[in-house]
């Protein structure tokens, strides 16, 4: 557990404006019944802190005030628990499009939904400027979401975000509910990352009751996490280049990552490995033949995938479109504490597997990658690098896998807090989860790399011509499904 | 890239040999599609997408039919990027309230005739999420639904049978003997 505290207004205020001035990262900003909980990490000391506000009359100070990362989240709590943020630069209603029959559903109150007058985007005023408006439903095969795009002839210069779309109210069906069912609702938070939040929800559940898993089951989580990896950066860096019409790449891109799936289909039987990861351990053994598999597996793509890489990178016609596409300074990264490729790529030195190093990963050996271009390009690179890594991984895993039972009976519930970080292919992915007496989950809070990833999308399109945001967009690949959870 | 290119020509294709159409699809289609609603589309069928609040895992699965082992252009069906240009609206999802609007309108903004596949179990019962304030539920409470092909996401070739029953159903010639041909847009 980490070290946590309860402030009062002023200290919670003089802790945002540290935050404000870049002496810490925000992590997380959550509510629970009437308390605000906020995880910030000190990136010199490495260390985790745990802050709690306990709302009187409904209300706390605005951290995004100071630290903009919050508005988003505070945004949120609003619109969830109908707690007042005082101080709130951007009081518009986030997730909540009015469409509901209540209002502030996590409130624990029943509450009449309220009217409200139509979103208003942000005023964009100058000579020649005309807007573009796409979504919620897209082009492509991609999830709804709105993008408000403001143009001086091809050139973007203001992209505002509408999201929210797809809000299930996945945290108030956990409410309540079995340890075994809310981990169910964790995997699909957003399915390309069911692996990284079942191994979430179940590391959080298990810090809650104060058990682990075996260590076999220990190292058949993280041999799924990297087949995730693997197979979702497969898919981008075709889709990527698909973007930029190298329809080449794709189709190959695209045959690869399918044999990732066969073969998890093969060694766990589901091919997204969904459900396979359960509190206490994983849901079923590898066999020998599986072993085989993987391993026939890697011999099979490795050097595939290093041509395909190879002619990516000889390709100048198409390097042409992603090098300097897109960037996002390192100050901005930074500020926003983005995990993942986004961060990496900006030259943020984060990776959960090895800066808050959880079990089996602190017995293996990997590279971070980190560039400091943040262009497409720097994004792409860095995931064709964590491919490599994950392949490296999977060799490590399979030859020191453990013997051993997959998993471990659960005890019997006491009133208990569990949380866990786990690095998804996106970034770093919390759940953390309140158990209560009865051994039902009281709250759960799932957040999604991409709270702190799709501001900085506004950013990076910003100067760049209308035609290469699906490029960026792609290169990011934020969840729209994990943020409006 | 030459290499790659060259190599590709010499192998034997990867792609798998088309699935029949599933006799579940085939059963559930023949009540709801009448011969009325058939007409002759020379075998082809333009899908387009809606995400109605899905977790996206059922969009991976429809992304796989576009890789070189599943290939639905092979069969005449291709994703299209307008509803306007839509025969099938493709739904997954277990219809989120803050969607509604927009899949309704995407409904109406589709020309008849048109079918609906309801993909994936939220978008056919609500799946986990069926009783949450913040769903509708299954997508056949807002519109019409005629086929649903169910799974958490249902694997590729599972779609791709549906899919195949529904272009059979839906493109099969009117099955009395000497019938009018389907009129011409021009004769509207
Ligand atoms: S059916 Fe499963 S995969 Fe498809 S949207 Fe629902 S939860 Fe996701």
């Amino acid at each position: 557990m980490i070290a946590r505290r309860t402030l009062d207004a002023t200290a919670w205020t003089a802790c945002a404006e540290v935050l404000g001035r870049g002496k810490g990262e925000l992590m997380a900003l959550f509510a629970d019944q009437n308390r605000v909980h906020m995880i910030v990490r000190d990136p010199r000391e490495q260390s985790l802190e745990h802050l709690c506000f306990e709302c009187e009359g409904g209300r706390f100070p605005s951290v995004g005030r100071y630290h903009a990362p919050a508005i988003r989240l505070e945004r949120a709590i609003r619109d969830l628990f109908g707690l007042e943020v005082d101080g709130l630069p951007d009081s518009r209603p986030w997730l909540d499009h009015h469409a509901w029959e209540v209002s502030a559903p996590l409130s624990g109150e029943q509450r009449a939904p309220v009217s409200c007058p139509d979103y208003a985007f942000l005023p964009v005023e100058g000579e020649g400027l005309h807007q573009i408006s796409v979504g919620p439903v897209h082009a492509g095969i991609i999830e709804p979401g709105h993008f408000r795009f403001t143009a001086n002839g091809e050139t973007v210069v203001r992209l505002e975000q509408r999201l929210g779309y797809v809000h299930k109210g996945i945290e108030h069906l956990m409410q309540g509910t079995t340890l075994e069912r809310a981990s169910q609702l964790a995997g699909r938070v957003s399915g390309d990352s069911t692996v990284a939040y079942q191994f979430a929800y179940a590391r959080a559940a298990e810090m809650a009751l104060g058990i682990s898993a075996p260590a076999r089951a220990l190292y058949l989580r993280a041999l799924m996490a990297e087949l995730e990896r693997i197979a979702n950066h497969l898919g981008d860096f075709g889709a990527i280049c698909n973007d930029a019409s190298f329809v080449l790449i794709q189709a190959h891109a695209t045959m690869l990552r399918e044999e990732v799936l066969q073969a998890a289909d093969n060694c766990f039987g589901h091919r997204l490995m969904r459900d396979c990861i359960v509190p206490g351990g994983v849901a079923s053994d590898l066999t020998k033949e599986s072993i085989q598999t993987v391993r026939a597996l890697l011999d099979n793509i490795v050097p595939r995938f290093r041509q395909l890489f190879a002619i990516y990178d000889s390709t100048a016609s198409l390097l042409e479109r992603m090098l300097t596409t897109g960037i996002v300074s390192n100050e901005l990264v930074t500020r926003f504490a983005a995990g993942g490729h986004v961060g990496r790529a900006s030259g943020r030195n984060f990776d959960a597997r090895r800066d808050l190093a959880y079990a089996p990963y602190d017995k293996l050996s990997f590279e971070v990658p980190l560039l400091r271009a943040g262009d497409v390009d720097a994004r792409l690179r860095i995931r064709i690098s964590e491919i490599e890594a994950s392949f490296s991984l999977i060799r490590q895993i399979l030859d020191s896998l453990p013997s051993g039972k997959i998993k471990n009976d659960l005890p019997a519930a006491k009133e208990s807090e569990g949380f866990a970080f786990i690095e998804s292919f996106r970034g770093d992915v919390l759940v953390w989860l309140r158990i209560d007496g009865d051994g039902k989950v009281a709250r759960c809070h799932p957040r999604d790399p991409s709270w702190f990833q799709w501001p900085l999308l506004e950013a990076a399109v910003e100067g760049n011509i209308v035609a290469d945001f699906p490029l960026c967009n792609k290169s990011f690949n934020c969840s729209y499904s994990g943020h409006d959870l | 890239m030459r290499r790659l290119l060259l190599e590709s020509i010499g192998k034997k294709p990867v792609t798998l040999e088309g699935p029949v159409a599933s006799d579940r699809a085939t059963q559930e289609l023949a009540k709801t599609l009448d011969d009325l609603s058939r007409r002759v589309l020379g075998r082809s069928l333009a899908i387009r997408e809606v995400d109605a609040g899905s977790c996206n895992g059922c969009e991976l699965e429809i992304h796989a039919l576009n890789n070189p082992v599943y290939d639905l252009e092979r069969f005449g069906m291709k994703f299209v990027a307008s509803p306007r240009h839509a025969d099938v609206l493709l739904v997954t999802g277990p219809l989120t309230k803050n969607m509604k609007i927009a899949l309704e309108r995407t409904w109406r903004a589709t020309p008849d005739p048109k079918w609906v596949v309801a993909l994936g179990d939220c978008a056919c019962t609500g799946g986990l999420f069926a009783g949450s304030y913040a769903c509708v539920g299954a997508v056949k409470d807002a519109i019409p639904v005629d086929l649903t092909i169910a799974g958490c996401p249902p694997r590729p070739l599972e779609i791709l049978k549906g899919l195949i029953a529904l272009m059979e159903a839906a493109t099969r010639k009117p099955v009395t003997k000497g019938a009018e041909p389907p009129p011409s847009p021009l004769d509207r």
